[in-house]
Parts: C-alpha cells; sequence; structure tokens
C-alpha cells in the first residue's frame, strides 16, 4: 500500500492568538506551532494500515521551513519518508492549497490519501473533498472507524444520531475524525530515527487564491453581568428580562 | 491550561529541532499520563507501574547511553527528559534515575559483554526494574563507611550488610550492591531471588510519597561469581554512577521549579482580593521576578553544563554545583509557590505542596546540598572539608 498522509502545521490550540498589525494575519510572535490534532488521527491510522497490510506512508505538508517540524514529528511516529511542498507564509485558500496538494500527488504513487477532518486553525473542512475532486477519486469525510480490504474501504461516519457505513473503491480520499484511534507517542528512538528519514523539498509557483482575508477581529468583550435583585420579589423581573431582552425562555 | 514550560530568554533557540522534539514528547506523555494520576498516586503511597512499560516504549531509561536497545540520544536531550519527568513528580523521575543512571549505567560502564547483554536490553524496555544499593543505615554522605561485605565462597560471594532508603528496592528485580570485598569496594548485581536477600519497603514517607523507597537486607546472600561487576574501582566506581544520577536531577529540579511558577502565576493572575488580582501587588510580582530569574538562570547553567557532558568536559564539581543550586532553587520556589496559592495550595490539586515535600527529599539524597558545598568548596580552595581525619 502507498500511504500518504497530508499534515498541516497549525498554532498551538494553547497559544494566545493575536492578531498582526496589518489586522488580516496572525502575529507569528510567540506563536507555538504543532501538527494539526485531527492529521494526527490520519498519522496514526496511516501507520495502522501499514502495519496490517504493509506498504509505506508518506507524508505531505506546504509551508514555510518551519513545518519540517511537523512533518518530522510524523516522522518520528513511523512515517517512512516525507515531502515539504516549499511556500512562503502567505494566506492560501482551500483551493489554492488542495491544487498544490493534488499536483503533487497527481505525481507519488499512492493508494489511500488520509487527512485530518479539518485544520483547527481556519476550519474550512474543504482540503479532502477539493484534492479528492481534482483527482477524480472518491472521498469520505469524518471518518471514525476505517477498514481496508481488497482494492476497496469500508468507512463508518458519524452522523446525526447513528453512524452510516460507507463503501469505496481505492485510491480514496478520507478525512480523520477524534475517535478514529489514539494516535502514539513518537517515541526518543522514533525522534533519533526521524532525523535520518528523508524529506524531498518540492518548489512550487505560488498558487492562485481566490479568497482574500480583508480583516481579522477579536470576539467582543464579554459584557458585566447586571445585577436585577435579590430574593423572591425580584424574580419577575428576572423572567421579564430574561424573555424580553435575553430572548433565552 | 497545558504546560508550556519556561522561556523567557530564548533558551529554545539553543536546542536543535531533535532536543525540542524529544522533550515535547515527554512533556505531551506527562501531561496526558502523569499529571491526572500521580496525586492519587502519591497519597495512596503508590509508585504508579502502569508507567513503566509506556516509559520503555518512549525510550526513557538510559535514554543518554549507546546501544544495547537504549535509544541513544545526547546529555541535552536526556536531561531535558528528566526536567519534563519531574516536572510530573519526581518519583517518576527518579525512577527514571535510577533505572538509567544507577541500574543501567554501572553494567554499561563497569560490567562484561555477557552481563551487558543479559541485563541492559531487558532494563532498557522495562521488563526489569532495578535499584541501587549504595547507602546504609550507618553510612550516608560517607559512603567509604559502609559495613556490608562480600567474602569468596567458592564459586560465590557471600554478601551480608543491609543498605538504606534505596528507591525502588521493593519493586526491584535486580540490584546494583556495593559492598567491600578484602576491604575494597565492588559492585555486584543480586538478582531478588537469589537466596538470603530480601527487602521491606519504608512505609509513612512525608515525601516522594509515590515513589518506593526500602531496606535491603543481605544474609549470607549468595551471588554467583559472573555477577561481580569486573571493571569498578573501588568507591570511586559508585560516586561515578551517582555523578550521572545528579546531573538528571539538576535537570528535574528545574521541571518541578518550572510546574510551580506556571501554576503560581496562572492562579494569581485570577484570583481576586482587595477587588484586584493578587497579582498585582508588590509582594506577588517580587516573587515571580526571584521565581523566572532563577529558573532562567538555572536553565542556561545546565544546558552549558549538558554541552560540557556530550563534549566529555563536564567534571563531578560543575555536576555538583548545579544539582545543588537547582534543587535549593526549586525547593525555594515550590515553597513560595505554595505561599501564592493560598490555602488552596495545600491541597492535592494544586501541585506545588507535592514538589516541595517531593523537593526536601531530593536536596538530601544523591549526595546532600551541604557534601555539594563541600565538593564545590574543596575545588575551589583544594582543601577537602568533609570531617574525619583529613
Amino acid at each position: 500500500m502507498n500511504i500518504i498522509v497530508c499534515i498541516k502545521q497549525v498554532p498551538d490550540t494553547e497559544t494566545k492568538v493575536k492578531v498582526g498589525p496589518d489586522g488580516k494575519t496572525i502575529d507569528p510572535a510567540g506563536v507555538n506551532y504543532i501538527l494539526n490534532p485531527y492529521d494526527e488521527f490520519a498519522v496514526e491510522e496511516g501507520l495502522r494500515i501499514k502495519e496490517k497490510h504493509g506498504g509505506e506512508v508518506t507524508v505531505v505538508s506546504l509551508g514555510p521551513d518551519r513545518v519540517t517540524s511537523a512533518i518530522r514529528t510524523a516522522l518520528a511516529m513511523g512515517a517512512d519518508k516525507g515531502v515539504h511542498i516549499k511556500l512562503d507564509d502567505t494566506y492560501l485558500d482551500s483551493h489554492a492549497v488542495a491544487s498544490v496538494l493534488a499536483d503533487t500527488l497527481k505525481e507519488l504513487p499512492y493508494d489511500i490519501i488520509l487527512m485530518g477532518k479539518q485544520a483547527v486553525d481556519d476550519d474550512n473542512l474543504q482540503v479532502g473533498p477539493r484534492v479528492a475532486t481534482l483527482l477524480g477519486i472518491p472521498c469520505v469525510t469524518v471518518v471514525t472507524k476505517l477498514e481496508i480490504g481488497d482494492g476497496k474501504l469500508v468507512a463508518e461516519r458519524e452522523v446525526e444520531g447513528g453512524t452510516e457505513v460507507i463503501e469505496a473503491s481505492l485510491p480514496a480520499v478520507v478525512t480523520a475524525q477524534k475517535g478514529l484511534n489514539e494516535p502514539r507517542y513518537a517515541s526518543v528512538k522514533g525522534i533519533m530515527m526521524a532525523k535520518k528519514k528523508p524529506i524531498e523539498e518540492k518548489t512550487v509557483d505560488a498558487p492562485e487564491t481566490q479568497l482574500e482575508i480583508v480583516k481579522m477581529d477579536y470576539p467582543p468583550e464579554r459584557q458585566a453581568g447586571k445585577f436585577i435583585g435579590k430574593g423572591v420579589d425580584d424574580v419577575p423581573e428576572l423572567v421579564r428580562r430574561l424573555h424580553e431582552e435575553a430572548k433565552v425562555i | 491550561m497545558a504546560f508550556r514550560g519556561v522561556d523567557f530568554l530564548e533558551f529554545d533557540s539553543l536546542l536543535s529541532e531533535e532536543e525540542r522534539l524529544i522533550r515535547d514528547t515527554v512533556r505531551e506523555f506527562v501531561e496526558k499520563e502523569v499529571v491526572p494520576i500521580i496525586a492519587e498516586y502519591y497519597q495512596k503511597g503508590q509508585f504508579p507501574m502502569h508507567l513503566v512499560p509506556m516509559m520503555a516504549e518512549l525510550g526513557l531509561f538510559g535514554a543518554n547511553l549507546q546501544g544495547y536497545g537504549a535509544a541513544g540520544v545526547n546529555n541535552v536531550a536526556y536531561g531535558l527528559m528528566m526536567q519534563e519527568l519531574e516536572r510530573g513528580d519526581s518519583a517518576v523521575r527518579s525512577f527514571a534515575s535510577v533505572q538509567g543512571s544507577l541500574v543501567m549505567y554501572p553494567i554499561y560502564a563497569f560490567g562484561n559483554d555477557e552481563q551487558k547483554k543479559k541485563y541492559l536490553p531487558e532494563l532498557a524496555a522495562g521488563r526489569l526494574i532495578g535499584c541501587y544499593g549504595l547507602t546504609e543505615p550507618d553510612a550516608g554522605s560517607d559512603p567509604g563507611s559502609m559495613r556490608t561485605y562480600a567474602v569468596k565462597d567458592g564459586s560465590y560471594y557471600r554478601l551480608n550488610g543491609s543498605k538504606m532508603w534505596i528507591t525502588n528496592g521493593s519493586i526491584s528485580d535486580i540490584a546494583i550492591v556495593w559492598a567491600k570485598l578484602d576491604g575494597t569496594v565492588h559492585g555486584f548485581i543480586v538478582e531478588k531471588d537469589f537466596p538470603g536477600f530480601e527487602t521491606r519497603e519504608i512505609k509513612n514517607k512525608l515525601s516522594l510519597r509515590a515513589s518506593v523507597t526500602s531496606e535491603l537486607i543481605f544474609e549470607d546472600c549468595r551471588v554467583p561469581e559472573e555477577n561481580r561487576l569486573p571493571a569498578t574501582s573501588g568507591l570511586k566506581s559508585a560516586l561515578m554512577c551517582l555523578t550521572q544520577a545528579r546531573y538528571g536531577i539538576a535537570w528535574g529540579a528545574i521541571g518541578a521549579a518550572m510546574d510551580c511558577y506556571e501554576e503560581a502565576r496562572n492562579y494569581v493572575a485570577e484570583r481576586i482580593q482587595f477587588g484586584k488580582p493578587v497579582a498585582s501587588f508588590q509582594i506577588t510580582q517580587q516573587k515571580l521576578a526571584l521565581m523566572l530569574t532563577e529558573i532562567t538562570k538555572m536553565q542556561f547553567y545546565t544546558l552549558q553544563l549538558g554541552r560540557l557532558k556530550d563534549q566529555g568536559k563536564a567534571k563531578y564539581y560543575h555536576i555538583s554545583m548545579a544539582k545543588r543550586n537547582n534543587v535549593y532553587w526549586a525547593l525555594e520556589i515550590a515553597r513560595m509557590a505554595r505561599e501564592m496559592l493560598g490555602a488552596s495550595g495545600i491541597v492535592d490539586e494544586y501541585h506545588a505542596m507535592r514538589h516541595a515535600a517531593n523537593l526536601e527529599s531530593v536536596k538530601t539524597y544523591e549526595g546532600t546540598h551541604e557534601i555539594h558545598t563541600l565538593i564545590v568548596g574543596e575545588h575551589i580552595t583544594g582543601i577537602p572539608a568533609y570531617g574525619g581525619e583529613n
């Protein structure tokens, strides 16, 4: 099996994000970057498929130089090799990202392409389906269980109130949901070995972006609470305000 | 909020990508597997044994040794591992220190090929647990006065005596035991099933409660000739092991200190008294400034120590200074953090008081604060001041 895992490096979810001086980008100062948590499920699933069916796991990521540390993390978990598509740290919409990935993937042998269902930084949930469309292969999203059979896959997806079981032919794109597996820790030995694993660098032209970020803003600050009163006599006023002003009852 | 370490002066910029990855991996392990359960084990007075296979899988045992299933990392990466483990609890770091520096290291440094092949891979994989018997009831800072002795008896040695305050003693499969043979200190690998070897757990501790501490008792214990470590040269060899362990402790103390600083800093930012955050008071800020200053100093001293160790230039007195300074300040910081947490600081939901109680032991074990002072003092003056006849 040729298993490809597309990963993204994202700001740590614990990072307090600051908007940069241009009002359109995140200020990178003090930001700790990590492997997108949903992509971690995808890497783990790729390793499990390899352990069961044999083959090779290749991780693919695009972005500036810092992205190599996310690739190394995946290699330390057990992936075999990496491909780093070098691009400046500028905004790319989902279409642009998917086009760059698809162009690279076309040159690689693949039986299954895994990635997280979304990146936790921009939350677009689009790259998986778009890559599949560009490659002309099936796509199963938000998968919580995956079995690989002879030339096909069986995947379970969580849907409102139950589970949906999907069958698709390989090759296919599968996007990982939380619950698909419990990602392993990169062992120290794995980290030592990762250093020796190859990361192929690719240079591409900056892709065309259809969307533009006009502004980034903080959520409104929480208003101070209102004190209505104390005791039973003030309950009707509280109820009235909850009904008429807050409109929650 | 998840622990992110302390980095005031771009410490991370002096680490390789690999060193950072290793630290972050152990950090994540501690955050997920140690922090949520450690207070419970501390209260129960038990070591969380289920962590051992996980720690082995991660490659934490004897990680700075080469071959025999060891991870083979440099001393800085090893130190960062110890830092993160102790950030969880000194008991977890102590377990790894003993297994790696005090059991695997002496076999690695003073053992023969058969001993290395027999024990090291099993110890690295956590399938065997080891302990280190040097201290005795009447021989602490002065290990040369040990009474445990060995007598040659055909193809065996007969060991008599007892060892005290031995981390992991009662849960160990093997013990590295130091005993006098014809007046010279030698090291022996004693397996738990050897006749005449018993262990007794020391209960009712008020410190390192999540660690097992024991007494080892030898009564005509029969140790086969092939279990003597052939390449030791007296007490010096036993002290060389301690130098390895002390290096790890110096890093471990930084982890405990960082955890206390972070905890106190977060608490005082949220806690409102007199209508303002406690963080806005001068006394609080003075404490925070002191904590951050000392942590930052520790980090850079200890990093340089690790770099020197990788170049083979770290001396025992460099390591003594680090152990002495870092544990002293970690304990001061833990106490300060407990004060800043107010009454909340006395419950096990918060870490500072547990760290402080642990560090009381850490300040004493592996060379007391006072002995390390004298080691540095001897280096400065050329005059040993350990007492006795010198």
